[in-house]
């Protein structure tokens, strides 16, 4: 019955896991095949939300701990790349499909 | 922690929305910085509000804050600095970082862990140890997926700017479920292990072999599938953070993880969708044994007509309607400003000009847009593919400029071929082609087009830059 607790303690997280599949799917379900690049570009910054895991890796580390401060703080350096420079790029490759005017 | 708990709640609800928004061209751009405004917000509220168990606040600022410094620098120069046409190959580097940020933290939350277990044990094994088992799964599964996600991500990268060819052996499926399996026996037999030492072993060997599979899983798949993968392994990077949020129960990773994990997957499937393909079909890669069967369409080889450009010119300047084809070539060539020049300097001639799109054609899906946006070309100008497909009937001049396999009429005739079922741009139904490339070389699928021996096809060698210019030269002077 270890499952059954297990579940019932998280429960919670499980809800999230459950919807958020969901809305996920849902929120992209008519997207142009045009947008597919920049979409995925997109969500690639999003799930550079580990940065956040890295942070708290990095913030508990204690002084002695070598393991935990390197790989924490390459955690963090790696993190913010994909945040900052998946946001950046998918700027950029959206900068390019504002509509023009049209001349004349 | 309310404060933080709102900062988390802010950004879940920002990333939803911002992937909505990025789904709908108009509001696409601002979709991602809304999502970009909600990550600052979680990342500044993680650094400075955050309190763990004990209500102890984070430490080693200086190194989170160089490395945020480190990484934002190296980023946004990576991704300013980035050709048009490498963006895919960059999107899957970020990917891979992100995998690897996953995998590190799963290295050292299973330090934490093993120590732990080691006074933990002899009590927990008489109550059933529940709780660090589940705790236990979840680091690992951060681990594989992280790592996998790290390597395939790595060897995708490799293979869109040509670092790496397309490898494919006798056995790859083969040995592809072997180190699967070897992964998940060890990753049962780790479970229940009581013995440090052990432990910490099998937990390197799966790291290893997880590394391994993300490079074997991703070797054999053709390079033109590439978005298809990056995409794919972009939603296991998403599920990955997902892991990372379980385990320290943050909820704003939990849900931009399984969002981009769900998201993902779908986007993956969708991409496929718009080759005609089957997931199952990309990865398994149908063309790692399709140049033998290609060869089978030859008896259709008959005489190649070149075309002068000032012949070319002409047949243009006289047109009523032409439709541009653009593909890799043009995007190679960095010729999309020289192609709008052509366009206009038609345009004045009184010829109607229009792009045809094909959704894959290039490297990605919507590389085409995306290039000749960055020429100016207006929005209305470009044509999907089944918009094109019923204009061809009535246009005078298709332009092919170095496209290859999305205009290859194999894929309606010839169900021998390997791209057979995938729409194409029926082109061969205008009254002439002109068909712009280097070379005879067979296009990224590897097989031939018998487009180019067609009776209504010209062919006009060449860098697409080259031609360009030159056609513009001759159309400004006559």
């Amino acid at each position: 019955m270890n499952l059954f607790n297990w579940i019932t303690e998280n429960q919670q997280i499980i809800y999230i896991v459950i919807l958020m599949i969901f809305v996920g799917i849902e929120v992209i379900g008519r997207v142009p095949s045009v947008l597919h690049t920049p979409l995925m570009s997109g969500a690639n910054a999003i799930h550079g939300v580990v940065i956040i895991g890295a942070i708290i890796v990095m913030g508990r580390a204690e002084p002695g701990n070598y393991l935990a401060l390197v790989l924490g703080f390459l955690a963090v350096i790696v993190g913010t790349l994909n945040v900052v420079g998946g946001f950046v790029v998918t700027d950029r490759m959206l900068e390019m499909f504002k509509r023009r005017k049209p001349k004349q | 922690m309310n404060l933080l708990t709102c900062c988390y709640i802010i950004a879940s609800v920002t990333f939803i929305i911002g992937l909505k928004m990025l789904s709908e061209p108009a509001s696409a751009r601002k979709g991602n910085l809304v999502a970009a405004a909600g990550m600052s917000v979680a990342v500044l509220g993680t650094i400075f509000l955050y309190r763990d168990d004990t209500g102890q606040q984070l430490g080693n600022y200086g190194w989170i804050f160089g490395g945020i410094c480190i990484g934002g620098l190296i980023g946004t120069l990576a991704a300013k600095r980035v050709k048009m046409t490498a963006m895919p190959e960059m999107v899957s580097m970020f990917n891979g970082m992100g995998g690897l940020c996953a995998a590190l933290i799963a290295v050292v939350e299973f330090d934490h862990f093993r120590r732990h277990a080691i006074i933990v044990t002899e009590r927990t094994i008489a109550s059933g140890m529940l709780i660090p088992l589940g705790w236990l799964i979840i680091i690992l599964l951060g681990l594989i997926i992280g790592s996998v996600s790290f390597s395939g991500s790595m060897v995708a990268w490799g293979k869109l700017n040509g670092k790496i060819k397309d490898r494919s052996f006798k056995g790859q499926h083969l040995l592809n479920l072997l180190v699967l399996l070897a992964i998940v026996a060890e990753f049962v037999y780790l479970l229940f292990c009581f013995d440090p030492l052990l432990m910490g072993i099998l937990f390197y060997i799966i790291l290893v072999l997880a590394l391994l599979y993300g490079v074997l899983f991703v070797l054999p798949i053709g390079g033109a599938d590439m978005p298809v993968v990056i995409s794919l392994l972009n939603s296991f990077t998403g599920v990955a953070a997902a892991c990372g949020g379980f385990l320290y129960d943050n909820k704003v990773m939990l849900t931009g993880g399984i969002l981009v994990g769900a998201a993902g997957t779908l986007l993956t499937v969708l991409m496929c969708r718009a080759m005609n393909r089957s997931l199952a079909n990309v990865l398994i890669g149908s063309f790692a044994g399709g140049n033998a069967i290609a060869k089978g369409g030859e008896q259709e080889q008959g005489a190649i007509k070149e075309i002068s450009i000032s012949d070319a010119a002409v047949v243009m300047g006289y047109a009523n309607r032409v439709l541009i084809v653009p593909g890799y070539g043009l995007a190679v060539a960095q010729a999309q400003h020289t192609c709008h020049e052509l366009e206009r300097l038609l345009e004045q001639q009184g010829v109607e000009v229009q792009y045809a799109i094909h959704p894959v054609a290039g490297r990605m899906p919507g590389h085409m847009n995306v290039l000749l946006a960055e020429a100016d070309v207006p929005y209305d100008k470009l044509l999907e593919m089944e918009q094109a497909n019923e204009l061809f009937a009535q246009t005078d001049v298709v332009l092919v400029l170095g496209a290859n396999d999305v205009v290859n009429p194999a894929a309606k005739t010839d169900p021998a071929s390997p791209i057979y079922g995938m729409p194409v741009l029926e082109v061969e139904q205008s009254k002439t082609v002109i068909v712009n490339k280097r070379s005879m070389k067979p296009g990224y699928a590897g097989i031939d087009n018998a487009l180019f021996s067609g009776p209504k096809t010209s062919m006009l060698f060449g860098d697409a830059k080259k031609v360009l210019q030159d056609l513009v030269t001759e159309l400004k002077n006559s």
